[in-house]
C-alpha cells in the first residue's frame, strides 16, 4: 500500500521561553568535553548519546535508535549569568526607549489617549491581515523621544546602544540582568504596540537564561583518514561557552572581585553572541585554532550556499547523469542520445505484472552487467535485492506480480534534459531516450538554440522521473516538441540552424536541377518513402526535377502562404513572383512554387514564417516530423552539392581594393580638415554639445561613412556565388558585416562608445604626438582582416575587443541578479479559473490576464486570432 | 454571387463582442470591410468566419493554473543576456544621452526614485508646435539658466572680499537677460549686496570671511536665473509635421502645468514623476512603455503580457514598489519566501517576534517542505472513485 504522505498546512514562528528551552531538553549539559580516552562519549558533555548518535554501531539513549534512524534531541545548558540574544539587540533597544525607566511603572512613555489610538490602529491592521507590527516602529520613534513619563512623571534618560550588545544608560552600563528586568516590567498589554505578539512571546525572553543545545545529528563530528576526530565549529563554539559558563560560575561561588566576574560575563556574552552570528559588526569574529572564521548558526543559514538557498529551495538528487555533449545530425529533436554506460547506471522502477513477468525475469537475469538488465529488485514485502550480489536466476523465477524491477534506462523512456544556466523553461525539456555507443548525450542540432548548447565542451544533465505520474506529466507538458513555440514572444524557437538554411537554399535556389538519382538520393536520406512527381523538365531523354519540388514534398498538404524571404532586398517595388533573387516565397497547397527557404522559412529564433505556421495549424507533431525531415534534407543537400567556405571567399579584385583606399584616404582627409577647422575655433557646436564632442561626433560620422561605403564597394564584388555571403545573406551564419570587415576595412574601434583616447599623457601610443586626433591615432583601422593587421591597429584591435570581454561577464552577472529577483517577486502568481492572475494571498493582481486572457505561447506573434488567416482561409487567397 | 452589405457585417461582427477581446473584433471588422469592398463575401462565409475567430481565440486561452508570473519573470530576463551594457546616444536625437540596455532595464524594476537619464518630450498646443519661433522661445523658457551658464567669468577678490563676475553679452541677449535683472535676483535670494559694473558684479558677502565668501561664490554660480527646475538642457525636434522639445532632466509637474505644453501626450521617463502626477495607473503605463522601449531599441522580442504582468505586479498595491527586497519580495505573506530570498536570519528572528504563521500556499515554502507546488499540475487534485459506486472518498 502506498502511504499517504503527511502534508504540512502551516508553520508557526514563536520564541522559546527558558521553561520551553528546559522541557525540549534531555540533558543538562555541564561538561566542556566531548570525548574520553576510549573514544567514548562523555556523559553530561557535549556527545552525550542521549543527544542522538551519529557513530554507527552506537544506540541513542533517548529513542533507542541507531545513527540514521534518530533524528538527535536537544539538550541544554544552564547559562550562569543571563545573556543577550544579538538576533533581538534591535527590538530590546526599541523596547528599552519606548518604555518608562520607572521599575514600578514600566509603561510605554506615551499618553493613553495616544496609546489608544495606536491600539486600535493594530486592531484594524490584524483585522485587513496585514503587518500589524510595522505600527510600531512609529510608536517606538515617538515614545523614545519622550523625557518625562506621562504615567509617573519619572525623568527619562536616555539610553545609549553600542554595538553589538552594550547598552547605556547614561553613565551606566546596563547588565542583560538589568535589560531583563526591565523588559519583565513591560506591560502585556503594550507588548503589540512594541510589535511582540503577547500570545508566542514574551519580551524578556529575548535575554538568555537557559541556551539549548542542539542534537549531534546537527553538528557531526567528522573522523579523518588518520584517525584524528575534527568537531563541528558548533561544538567548538559550545566548548566555548560551557568552559566560561562554568569559571563565571566558580569565580562567583568563591566571591571573586566584581571586575572579574564582569569580564567573565562580557566573554560569555561575546561567545553566546558569536555563537548565534558570527558576523555581526563591532566585535572580531571567533576563529579556529588555524585561523579560520567559524561558521556558526547564522552563517549555516545565509547566502547562496547556505541552508535555504542551498539546500532548501534547491536539492541534490538521485537518478541523475551529466556529461559532455556531441550532436547528432539524425535524431529526432525528440530524442536525446545516452551512452549504453549511463543507460547501465540510471534505472526506472517497473511493477511486475502477468503481461511484463516474463520479459522482466529476463532482465533480471542479465543483471547489472549485460545491457537491457537491471539494478535492484523489490519484493512486494519491500526487501530490496542488489543484483550484484544476489543470485540473479533464482531471483528471476521468485519474480511475481507485485515485485518491482528496477530496470536500465532504454530506448523509449522519457527523460528530463537540462542545461545550465537554465534561464528559461525551455531550458529543461523531456527527451525521448536512444541508446547509443560512445561516451556522450547527443542531441539533435536544432535543440541547440532553446539550451544554448554549443559542442566546444559544454556539459549537460539527464533526470529519470521514477513514477508513472511524472512520466505521464513530462511526457505531455515537456516534451521537446510541446515547447517549439516560446511563451517569451510566440513564435518559434526550436528550428533550423547554420547548414540547415544554406542546405535548404542550395536546394531550392533557382536553377537547381536534379536526375532521379539525385533526387531519389536526397529523398532516401529522409529516410522515409516518396514517389517522385512528375519531372520538371525533360532533356536529351533524361528527366529531371528541381530542388523546389523535392523541399515541397516534405510540406503539408494545403499549406499555403506567402512571405519574403531573407535574402530580399526591399526594393521600392516588389516584383513579386517576378524577382531576380527569387526572394518572393509563395506555398500553394502545399508545393513551394517560388521563392528560395532561408532563414525567414524556418531558422530559430528567426520570423521562421513556414515552421511557425506549420506548429499553429498543423499541431506539433507534424512540426516535429517537418523539421526532423527538412534538416535532414538540407543537410543532404549540402553534402551533395558541396559547401565550404575558406579565405578566397573574401577576395576581391585589386580595382576594388584601389578603390576602397581611396575612400578611407579621403576620410582621413576629410577628418584632418575636421581637426583643422577646430584648432581654428571655427566649428560649429551642435546646440547643446561643447565644441570638443560635436567635433568627436562629427569625426565618427565620417569614419563610420567611410567604413560602410569601403563595405558597400567589396560587397558589390561579393555575389550569391560566394559560399560566405550565401551564409551571411540567407541568415544561415555571420553576416555582411562581417565579410566587409574581413575584405574590405575593420573600421574604428571603440571603448564606451568614443574613440579611443587612453593610454598615455594626451595620446594612445608613443607614436603618436600629444593631442593627434587624426583617424589612424585614435583607434581606426583601415586595413581588412585579410590583409592584415599592422601592430598599432592590432593594439587598438585588442583594446576594443578587451572591452567586449569585460562587458559580458560584467552582463551575466548583472542579467542573472535581475532574474533571480523577477522571479522571486513574480513566482508566486498564477491563473485562476475566473481568468484572473492571483498571488499566493489571492489577492488579484490582474482582473484578465494580459487583457485579454491569451497564452503567449498560443498566441499568432503575440495577437491574439490572426484575422487575417482565417479570413484568407475560408475566401481563399 | 451578391456579397452581404457592408452593415450586415458590422451586425454580424458585433455579436462577437463579449466573447472574443475587443481588439480583435475591431480588427476583424476592419478586414471584413476592407475584403468586402474588394470581392463579395457570402453570409455563410462570414459565418464561418466568425466561428473560426472564435475558435481560435478559444483555444489560444491561458490555462488555469498556469504559472504566468515565471513565466513573464523568465521572458524578460533570459533576453538580459543579449543586451548590451553601454549608454549610446539617442537615436532619433543625437544632442540628448539616454540610458540603454540592460541598465535601464533595471532602473525600471528597481522602481528607482530618480533615473540616471531623466528625459522628457514634451508636445505643444497646436498654435506652438507648428511655429519654429515659438516653439524655441518656449525652449528656452523652460531650459535652466544658471548664473554660470552666462558668466563670461568668475573670480573671487581676496583683498577687497568680493566675488566678482564677468557676463557674457552675447550669451545674456541670447537669454534675453540684463546685468541689473541678474543684480536684483542675486539680491533678493542670497541677502547681499551687488554692485554693477557694465557687464561686472560685485558680489559682497555679509560677512568677511574667507570661508563665507568661498560658499558665497558656489551659490551665486548655481542660481538659477530663470527656467525649470532640473531641466537642463533643451533641444527643439521637427516630428511628424509638428515641433516638438525634448530635454534633459525632467520636472512633470511644472512641464505640465505651462499653458504652451499638451498635458494629454507629453511624457516624462521619470516613473515616479508619473506616479505622483497622475497617479498608479499611469504609472503602470509609464513602466510598460518604458520597458517596451527599452527592449525593443535592442531588438528583442518580448510579448507584452509579460511585460504588463511585471509592471501589474509592481503596481498591485497602490504604489510603485520595487522588485527586489525592498518592494514585492520584502512584502510576501509567507516567512519563508522572505528568509529564501534575502536577509535569512533577520526574516526568521521578527518572524517569532511578531508570532507570525505561514500557511504555505507560495511556491518556496512548498519547495522548502518538499510538497507540491500549487502550480499547474499541482493546483489540482484528482480523486479516484472506485468502483463506479460512487466511493467514499
Amino acid at each position: 500500500m502506498m502511504r499517504i504522505p503527511k502534508l504540512i498546512d502551516s508553520i508557526d514562528f514563536c520564541l522559546m521561553s527558558p521553561e520551553d528551552t528546559r522541557k525540549l531538553s534531555v540533558t543538562k549539559i555541564i561538561a566542556a568535553d566531548t570525548y574520553d580516552e576510549d573514544g567514548y562519549p562523555i556523559e553530561r558533555g557535549l556527545m552525550d548519546t542521549r543527544l542522538g548518535v551519529v557513530d554507527p554501531g552506537l544506540r541513542c539513549r533517548t529513542c533507542g535508535a541507531r545513527a540514521g534512524e534518530c533524528p538527535g534531541h536537544f539538550g541544554h545548558i544552564e547559562l550562569t549569568r543571563p545573556v543577550i540574544h544579538v538576533g533581538y539587540v534591535e527590538t530590546i533597544y526599541g523596547c528599552l526607549r519606548a518604555t518608562c525607566r520607572n521599575k514600578k511603572c514600566g509603561k510605554i512613555l506615551l499618553s493613553e489617549q495616544k496609546l489608544e489610538e495606536f491600539r486600535k490602529q493594530i486592531e484594524d491592521a490584524i483585522k485587513e491581515r496585514r503587518k500589524w507590527w510595522e505600527i510600531s516602529t512609529q510608536i517606538v520613534r515617538s515614545a523614545a523621544a519622550v523625557e518625562k513619563c506621562p504615567h509617573c512623571g519619572e525623568k527619562q534618560l536616555t539610553i545609549k546602544f553600542e554595538k553589538p550588545t552594550t547598552f547605556i544608560e547614561g553613565k551606566n552600563r546596563l547588565t542583560p540582568s538589568d535589560v531583563r528586568e526591565r523588559l519583565e516590567n513591560i506591560k502585556e498589554e503594550d507588548l503589540p504596540l512594541l510589535g511582540i505578539d503577547p500570545k508566542v512571546a514574551k519580551p524578556e525572553w529575548m535575554v538568555l537564561t537557559a541556551l539549548p543545545v542542539p542534537p549531534v545529528t546537527v553538528r557531526p563530528s567528522i573522523t579523518l583518514e588518520s584517525g584524528v576526530r575534527s568537531e563541528d565549529d558548533l561544538t567548538h563554539k559550545l566548548v566555548d561557552i560551557i568552559r566560561i559558563n562554568q569559571r563565571l560560575a566558580e569565580n562567583i561561588e568563591a566571591g571573586a572581585p566584581h571586575l572579574i566576574v564582569e569580564d567573565l560575563w562580557e566573554l560569555l556574552q561575546y561567545h553566546v553572541t558569536t555563537y548565534f552570528d558570527n558576523g555581526v559588526s563591532g566585535i572580531p569574529p571567533a576563529r579556529h585554532r588555524s585561523g579560520r572564521v567559524l561558521r556558526t548558526l547564522a552563517q549555516r543559514l545565509r547566502g547562496k550556499e547556505g541552508r535555504f538557498r542551498g539546500n532548501l529551495s534547491g536539492k541534490r538528487v538521485d537518478f541523475s547523469a551529466r556529461t559532455v555533449v556531441s550532436p547528432d545530425p539524425n535524431i529526432s529533436i525528440n530524442e536525446i542520445g545516452v551512452p549504453e554506460y549511463v543507460a547501465r547506471t540510471l534505472t526506472i522502477p517497473v511493477r511486475v505484472t502477468e503481461h511484463n513477468i516474463e520479459e522482466l525475469r529476463n532482465v533480471v537475469r542479465r543483471g547489472t552487467d549485460i545491457y537491457p538488465g537491471s539494478n535492484n529488485v523489490i519484493s512486494s514485502e519491500g526487501k530490496r535485492y542488489d543484483l550484484r550480489y544476489a543470485d540473479r536466476e533464482e531471483l528471476a523465477n521468485k519474480l511475481e506480480p507485485g515485485f518491482i524491477v528496477e530496470r536500465h534506462l532504454k530506448d523509449g523512456d522519457i527523460v528530463l534534459f537540462n542545461r545550465q544556466p537554465s534561464l528559461h523553461r525551455m531550458s529543461i525539456m523531456a527527451h525521448e531516450v536512444r541508446v547509443l555507443p560512445g561516451r556522450t548525450f547527443r542531441l539533435s542540432l536544432s535543440v541547440c538554440p532553446p539550451y544554448n548548447a554549443d559542442f566546444d565542451g559544454d556539459e549537460m544533465n539527464v533526470h529519470v522521473p521514477q513514477s508513472e505520474e511524472a512520466q505521464a506529466e513530462a511526457s505531455i507538458l515537456m516534451r521537446v516538441q510541446e515547447q517549439i513555440l516560446s511563451p517569451r514572444f510566440g513564435g518559434p524557437i526550436i528550428g533550423g540552424i547554420q547548414d540547415h538554411i544554406t542546405g535548404a537554399y542550395l536546394l531550392t535556389r533557382k536553377g537547381t536541377l536534379l536526375t532521379r538519382e539525385q533526387a531519389q538520393q536526397l529523398l532516401a536520406s529522409v529516410g522515409k518513402f516518396f514517389d517522385l512527381p512528375k519531372p520538371a523538365k525533360r532533356e536529351r531523354g533524361v528527366e529531371y526535377w528541381t530542388g523546389k519540388q523535392i523541399f515541397s514534398m516534405l510540406l503539408p498538404k494545403k499549406l499555403n502562404i506567402t512571405f519574403k524571404a531573407k535574402i530580399c532586398k526591399n526594393c521600392a517595388r516588389c516584383k513579386e513572383e517576378e524577382c531576380e533573387i527569387d526572394a518572393y516565397v509563395v506555398i500553394r497547397d502545399g508545393q513551394l512554387q517560388s521563392g528560395v527557404v532561408d532563414a525567414r522559412s524556418y531558422k530559430a529564433l528567426d520570423r521562421c514564417e513556414i515552421l511557425d505556421r506549420i506548429v499553429k495549424d498543423y499541431g506539433t507533431t507534424v512540426a516535429r516530423e517537418f523539421l526532423d525531415d527538412v534538416t535532414k534534407l538540407s543537410i543532404a543537400a549540402a553534402v551533395m552539392f558541396g559547401f565550404t567556405t575558406s579565405i578566397d571567399d573574401e577576395d576581391i579584385p585589386p580595382e576594388a581594393k584601389e578603390r576602397i583606399s581611396e575612400v578611407i584616404e579621403d576620410a582621413k582627409d576629410r577628418v584632418s580638415k575636421l581637426i583643422e577647422v577646430y584648432n581654428a575655433g571655427e566649428l560649429e557646436p551642435l546646440p547643446g554639445r561643447s565644441l570638443r564632442e560635436t567635433l568627436e561626433m562629427r569625426i565618427m560620422e565620417v569614419l563610420a561613412e567611410s567604413r560602410d561605403t569601403a563595405g558597400s564597394i567589396a560587397e558589390k564584388y561579393l555575389g550569391l556565388d560566394n559560399h560566405a555571403v550565401i551564409m551571411a545573406r540567407t541568415g544561415a551564419r555571420g553576416s555582411m558585416l562581417n565579410l566587409t570587415q574581413m575584405a574590405a576595412c575593420v573600421g574604428q574601434q571603440s571603448v564606451r562608445g568614443e574613440r579611443l583616447s587612453r593610454g598615455y599623457r594626451k595620446r594612445t601610443l608613443p607614436h603618436y604626438k600629444h593631442e593627434d586626433l587624426g583617424a589612424e591615432a585614435r583607434g581606426f583601422i583601415s586595413s581588412s582582416y585579410k590583409d592584415g593587421l599592422n601592430p598599432l591597429e592590432f593594439f587598438f584591435h585588442a583594446m576594443g575587443g578587451r572591452e567586449g570581454l569585460v562587458d559580458t561577464a560584467v552582463r551575466t552577472a548583472q542579467s542573472g541578479y535581475m532574474q533571480r529577483r523577477l522571479i522571486n517577486a513574480l513566482q508566486d502568481l498564477r491563473v485562476e479559473y475566473d481568468g484572473t492572475v492571483r498571488d499566493d494571498r489571492g489577492a488579484i493582481i490582474q482582473f484578465k490576464y494580459g487583457e485579454d486572457g491569451v497564452d503567449p505561447a498560443r498566441s499568432d506573434n503575440g495577437k491574439a486570432v490572426n484575422v487575417e488567416k482565417i479570413i484568407e482561409r475560408v475566401i481563399g487567397g | 454571387m451578391v456579397g452581404v452589405s457592408p452593415d450586415t457585417i458590422k451586425t454580424e461582427v458585433s455579436k462577437l463582442e463579449g466573447e472574443v477581446p475587443e481588439s480583435v473584433v475591431h480588427e476583424l471588422r476592419g478586414a471584413l470591410l476592407r475584403v468586402s469592398k474588394e470581392r463579395a463575401i457570402t453570409r455563410e462565409q462570414i459565418e464561418q468566419i466568425i466561428e473560426g475567430v472564435k475558435q481560435a481565440y478559444t483555444s489560444a486561452i491561458v490555462e488555469p493554473g498556469e504559472a504566468v508570473g515565471t513565466i513573464a519573470a523568465q521572458s524578460i530576463g533570459e533576453p538580459g543576456t543579449q543586451m548590451t551594457l553601454r549608454t549610446f546616444h539617442y537615436a532619433g536625437v543625437a544632442e540628448l544621452n539616454v540610458t540603454l540596455g540592460l541598465p535601464r532595464l533595471i532602473e525600471i524594476i528597481d522602481a528607482r526614485k530618480t533615473p540616471s537619464a531623466a528625459l522628457m518630450t514634451i508636445y505643444l498646443k497646436e498654435k506652438f508646435a507648428k511655429s519654429k519661433e515659438k516653439a524655441r522661445e518656449f525652449a528656452h523658457k523652460i531650459e535652466l539658466t544658471t548664473v554660470e551658464d552666462v558668466a563670461l567669468q568668475t573670480e573671487t577678490d581676496l583683498i577687497n572680499m568680493v566675488f566678482i563676475i564677468t557676463l557674457d553679452r552675447s550669451r545674456m541677449q541670447r537669454k534675453e537677460l540684463t546685468p541689473s535683472k541678474i543684480a536684483s535676483t542675486i539680491k533678493d535670494t542670497l541677502n547681499t549686496d551687488v554692485g554693477i559694473d557694465g557687464y561686472k558684479l560685485r558680489i559682497k558677502p555679509s560677512t568677511t570671511t574667507l570661508s563665507e565668501l568661498r560658499k558665497l561664490a558656489t551659490r551665486v554660480r548655481a542660481l538659477p536665473l530663470r527656467g525649470v527646475k532640473g531641466i537642463t538642457r533643451v533641444v527643439v525636434k521637427m516630428e511628424d509635421d509638428e515641433y516638438v522639445v525634448h530635454t534633459e532632466g525632467s520636472n512633470f509637474l511644472e512641464i505640465l502645468s505651462m499653458p504652451e505644453v499638451d498635458q494629454t501626450r507629453t511624457v516624462t521617463n521619470n516613473i515616479h514623476e508619473i506616479e505622483e502626477v497622475l497617479g498608479i495607473e499611469a504609472a503602470r503605463n509609464a513602466i510598460v512603455n518604458e520597458a517596451v522601449k527599452t527592449l525593443e531599441e535592442q531588438g528583442l522580442n518580448v510579448d507584452l503580457r509579460h511585460i504588463m504582468l511585471v509592471a501589474d505586479m509592481m503596481c498591485a498595491s497602490g504604489e510603485v514598489r520595487q522588485v527586489g527586497r525592498h518592494g514585492v519580495s520584502g512584502e510576501k505573506a509567507s516567512v519563508l519566501a522572505r528568509a529564501s530570498f534575502e536577509i535569512t536570519t533577520k526574516h526568521l528572528l521578527d518572524a517569532c517576534i511578531h508570532g507570525e504563521s505561514d500557511k504555505l500556499d507560495g511556491i518556496i515554502e512548498n519547495v522548502i517542505a518538499g510538497q507540491p507546488i500549487p502550480l499547474g499540475t499541482g493546483s489540482v487534485e484528482l480523486v479516484m472513485r472506485r468502483g463506479g459506486e460512487g466511493g467514499t472518498k
